[in-house]
């Protein structure tokens, strides 16, 4: 697709000229965009190579020599990462995973289907969003108590299913992209409701299920807050509230290099998952596969 | 129908959402909290802690922090991320790296809020790099002590949201552009539009609806901003309370577990956050295409 | 001995209660006997009162793995099974470690002890630790045991330092809670500031130049002429809020002491004289003085405080160069410390009674803790002993053995004015002054956000 083949010889100078400044400007913005981002990761490495008492002193752009001293100090402590990065990595995965589906699933109900109560159901699902978790937190601990759910990594696995956000994000992609009428043919050829949600809808859907796979796979891993309520036993707890843990180290075993390399070693495997997922949002999938 | 059933099975884990709710609203109208381990009430009080709440006036100041400080942050966000994702898309500008570019924009959000503002302190502290940095260059004497000033707290707060936040709007501006049927692009570059023509008529328009998604859970991110300035103002929301969000506010009376104060601001909260997003709405479908 | 307080029961409880006592006995055997003489004499007076332990499981509440490393190092009998489990004879121990991060400890507890008498026998809480912040949030209820109903007396005690016992006194005079620390507090100084400004570096005279705060005041005064500064504002907040003269609550009114409005007056005519500056406590800024560029003249601290937090290990640091001295400073105060309580409804009341006894009284073990750990124990033999002897001498206090002084401000350490609002008042206050110090507010403004804060956390206080 050349541009110049269809503009007259004076439009393709004059474009010529204004992208090549465009792309220019394009190219430092996302370089300093970038420089800004990749940053802190540059200072979390850093830092996980520090000490605790040069860390103490603040801010260092060059690494230091403590890396390996930091994560034997980590890995022959007391607490257990390995377990934890488990925990994470199972909270996470079925977290973003059911959270994803079966939201795509409700939004793809209510986008393409009429029945009795579906705006209710709309708006009942948007206003679900609007409460803060920090107002409902304390209901939520009653609620999963009686449930017999505490200390259980279900009571957060379970809630998580039902994800608003990630359904009306779903369904706003699919009044954006997705046409009845494909719907509509698959439903003439035959096509179970099953069947053409499965091969057909979620084929078409695939940024926006990855994007928000990504998403809810991120929160969940960041998680510190309802965790850290609901989950008791060393054995069952996730990263984050490990990383507390370790920060609140009494004096003797505070070290703040432990503390950083934690966090460095949390956040890996955060970056394959998103590697792996985002190659579905910036790869260049495009609607139906076709392409110009 | 098995797909009505499932959706009645994702109505029904709604509940581990809405029971929390009811009795959030139920509270509300209780005298319930802690002293210490004595539980004091439940004693009902009818309406009594709205008005505790109205006539002690904090809640239009705390507001005005959190929308004042979600703006500076949002309006730079959404701005860049439209720029970016116009940029990505935009098929005359032909970018190299995108992949790398589209990559790195998100990874910001991979790293934990507390774990962020601990940078964030090392760099802004008094003898951190940024002071020392600005001190060579001459702006300032002495060092600038960038956490007892209003404005600069604010700015930093907005400054660590957009960083966090922008990626995660941009990526998902463009899983809605690439959802967009790329035949409709050529054919408006084959009729000589322009890319700024193709962006404001093309793009924008059939990305509304994910525009408006992205609006209205900023929006509702924005309202219960609170682990960003929390973790940063060490849960003062200082100087003088002039960064402090309405959740810091009501995170405050949890630490008594003071169900009625909280569910009453709670409630408060809901409402300006359904009168806000209603706003929203309305002004983005005002003039629908459909 | 023991065994003999076990038949002792195993007699005068009931039949029914019999083969629980053997239980208890058998467990009891896989402790090597190693009490003093104090405990023989109280073992008769409890006898007639602890019933025989019947839980299998002994759940410990806490907030970090200290008190279990102690435990593992020192307490006879306790073999580690994971990072959460031990056991002692043939009981399982279960430690349940809550982060104090958003006070997630304190609510952990809060739920636990609440749910106490309704829990299974082998989830109640038997042991608890707490901070000397919140003590009394736990002490001063029906949650917390007595311990002279575990059967320890004062004269077990007798070696304690008298303000570890007021902090976990409750408000009819019950003592509930026992520590092996006594963390004592002083002033450090840095020893070549000294030179420079007071023409001295030894402990005494030093000392002599901060004896109470007008004299602070005028050394604070030379020290910034000299392009030091003296510390923050926020190192010597313990120090005035541990002398105040009245309870921070009174009949459910916040009182504002007259030492806590000294220590704002004070401190913001020292800020404006930029000799002491407001950087937070374990922040960048307020650590730099750790090293000679930082140009700090003290810090205020314990001695885990110089052991663990003055970055001994960095050659290039004040501490690493043996640069520090050691001083009472202008009031005596502590700083730190961990306090075990026994819970309510706990079924391992022998073996709880055991720990609190051996870990917080027992000379030979709290030496052990002080040689092994640097912790500074609550006993004043062994603080004495301490001081007398040469391997006090710390390299990174100048070779100074700081044990005299720290035994020294211990015995005048005086917590009688201890409330269970003193976590949330002190934090608070010293957040909100922050405004005033730095000009965002006057002191009236300052201290209104005050009020505000508390009422806030303490719904049923009044501020005005």
């Amino acid at each position: 697709m050349d541009m110049a083949a269809n503009t007259t010889i004076a439009g393709k100078q004059d474009t010529g000229a204004s992208v090549h400044a465009r792309r220019v400007v394009s190219y430092v913005v996302l370089i300093l965009i970038s420089f800004l981002c990749l940053f802190w990761f540059y200072v979390l490495f850093i830092n996980a190579t520090r000490s605790n008492s040069e860390l103490s002193l603040g801010f260092s752009a060059v690494p230091s020599t403590h890396f390996v001293e930091n994560w034997t100090n980590l890995k022959n402590g007391t607490l257990p990462i390995l377990n934890g990065l488990i925990n994470s990595l199972v909270i996470a995965f079925l977290t973003a995973g059911l959270a994803t589906y079966f939201s795509a699933m409700t939004a793809y109900a209510i986008h393409a289907y009429d029945f009795k109560g579906k705006k209710f159901m709309f708006t009942f699902i948007l206003m679900i969003m609007m409460i803060p978790t920090q107002v409902t937190v304390l209901g939520f601990l009653q609620l999963i108590g009686k449930m017999g759910l505490d200390n259980n990594p279900a009571a957060l696995i379970v809630p998580a299913i039902a994800s608003p956000a990630v359904f009306f994000y779903m369904k706003q992609y699919m009044d954006s992209t997705l046409p009845l009428s494909l719907v509509e043919a698959a439903r003439i050829d035959g096509s179970g409701e099953f069947r053409t949600f499965n091969q057909i809808v979620v084929p078409l859907m695939k940024p926006a299920i990855a994007v928000q796979a990504i998403f809810s796979f991120v929160n969940s891993w960041n998680n510190y807050f309802t965790p850290a309520l609901v989950l008791h036993d060393d054995t069952k707890k996730t990263l984050p509230i490990l990383i507390a843990q370790l920060r609140s180290a009494d004096w003797l075993k505070f070290d703040m290099g432990q503390v950083y390399m934690m966090i460095a070693f949390s956040i890996f495997p955060v970056i394959i998952v998103y590697l792996i997922l985002s190659k579905h949002i910036v790869g260049g999938v495009t609607l139906g596969g076709v392409k110009g | 129908m098995g797909l009505h059933i499932l959706n009645s099975i994702y109505c029904n884990l709604l509940i581990f959402q809405l029971v929390p709710l009811a009795t959030t609203i139920y509270n509300s109208f209780f005298e319930n909290y802690r002293s210490g381990l004595t539980q004091i009430g439940p004693n009902f009080v009818g309406l009594q802690n709205y008005g505790t709440i109205i006539s002690n006036g904090d809640l239009p100041t705390y507001f005005i922090n959190t929308m004042i400080m979600w703006l500076m942050g949002f309006i730079p966000q959404i701005l860049l991320s439209l720029l970016l994702g116009a940029w990505f898309t935009d098929p005359s500008l032909r970018l190299k790296c995108q992949t790398f570019f589209k990559t790195v924009i998100y990874l910001p959000n991979l790293i934990m809020a507390s774990a962020f503002a601990m940078l964030f302190f090392t760099l802004f502290s008094d003898s951190g790099p940024i002071n020392s940095m600005l001190m060579q260059m001459g702006v300032f004497k002495s060092a600038y002590q960038f956490m007892s000033h209003v404005w600069t707290v604010r700015t930093l707060v907005a400054t660590m949201n957009c960083l966090m936040w922008f990626g995660n709007t941009t990526i998902l501006l463009m899983a809605g552009m690439l959802g967009i049927d790329p035949s409709l692009f050529e054919a408006a570059q084959v009729d000589g539009a322009t890319s700024t023509q193709i962006f404001y008529k093309i793009t924008l328009p059939l990305l509304r609806p994910i525009l408006i998604f992205v609006m209205i859970t900023s929006l509702i991110g924005g309202l219960q901003m609170f682990d960003v300035p929390q973790i940063l103002t060490n849960g003062t929301g200082d100087p003088m309370r002039s960064s402090m969000t309405l959740i810091m506010y009501l995170n405050k009376h949890l630490f008594s577990k003071n169900y009625g104060l909280a569910g009453a601001l709670s409630v408060f909260l809901f409402v300006i956050t359904g009168i806000l997003s209603l706003i929203v709405f309305k002004f983005t479908n005002s003039d629908k295409v459909k | 001995m023991k065994r003999r307080i076990v038949s002792l029961l195993a007699l005068t409880t009931m039949t029914a209660t019999m083969f629980a006592g053997c239980g208890g006995a058998a467990s009891n055997d896989a402790e090597p006997a190693t009490d003093t003489a104090a405990t023989e004499t109280e073992a008769t007076e409890a006898a007639a009162e602890l019933p025989a332990d019947t839980g299998k499981v002994l759940n410990i509440q806490c907030w970090n793995d200290e008190f279990q490393s102690r435990l593992k190092a020192h307490y006879p009998g306790y073999e580690e099974v994971d990072a959460t489990h031990g056991k002692i004879g043939d009981v399982d121990v279960v430690w349940t470690i809550t982060p104090s991060t958003d006070n997630a400890y304190q609510n952990n507890l809060d739920e636990a002890l609440l749910a106490q008498e309704s829990a299974a026998a082998d989830d109640k809480v038997d042991l608890f630790l707490v901070e000397a912040d919140y003590a009394l949030k736990y002490v001063d209820t029906d949650y917390a045991m007595a311990l002279s109903d575990l059967g320890i007396t004062d004269a077990d005690l007798a070696d304690q330092y008298k303000y570890t016992q007021s902090i976990v006194t409750d408000s009819n005079g019950k003592l509930k809670g026992s520590s092996w620390q006594a963390c004592s507090a002083g002033l450090i100084y840095n020893r070549e500031a000294a030179k420079e400004v007071l023409g001295t570096d030894d402990p005494d005279e030093v000392q002599a130049a901060v004896a109470d705060w007008g004299k602070y005041n005028e050394t604070a005064a030379k020290v910034a002429e000299a392009g030091y500064t003296m510390c923050s504002a926020y190192d010597t907040f313990r120090v005035y809020s541990n002398n105040v003269s009245g309870k921070w609550v009174q009949d459910n009114k916040v009182v504002i002491d007259k030492n806590i409005d000294k220590w704002i007056d004070d401190s913001k005519e020292l800020v404006d004289a930029k000799a002491e500056d407001t950087d937070d406590l374990w922040g960048d800024d307020w650590a730099k003085g750790k090293n000679p560029e930082g140009k700090v003249f003290c810090y205020f601290g314990p001695a885990w405080f110089f052991n663990f937090c003055l970055n001994a290990d960095d050659p290039a640091s004040i501490a690493g160069q043996g640069g520090w001295g050691y001083c009472v400073g202008p009031q005596s105060y502590y700083w730190g410390g961990t306090w075990i309580c026994a819970a309510t409804g706990t079924d391992n009341a022998n073996l709880v009674k055991d720990i609190i006894l051996k870990m917080t009284t027992d000379k030979g073990i709290l030496k052990d803790i002080a040689q092994q750990d640097a912790d500074c124990v609550n006993s004043k033999t062994v603080l004495s002993e301490l001081a007398a002897d040469d391997s006090g001498n710390l390299d990174l206090l100048g070779g100074q053995n700081p044990y005299k002084q720290l035994a020294e401000g211990a015995e005048k350490v005086d917590l009688s004015n201890i409330s269970a609002y003193d976590q949330g008042c002190n934090e608070e206050l010293q957040k909100a002054i922050k405004n005033y110090f730095q000009g965002n507010a006057t002191k009236e403004e300052a201290l209104d956000m005050f009020k505000k804060a508390v009422v806030e956390k303490y719904p049923e206080l009044t501020a005005e």
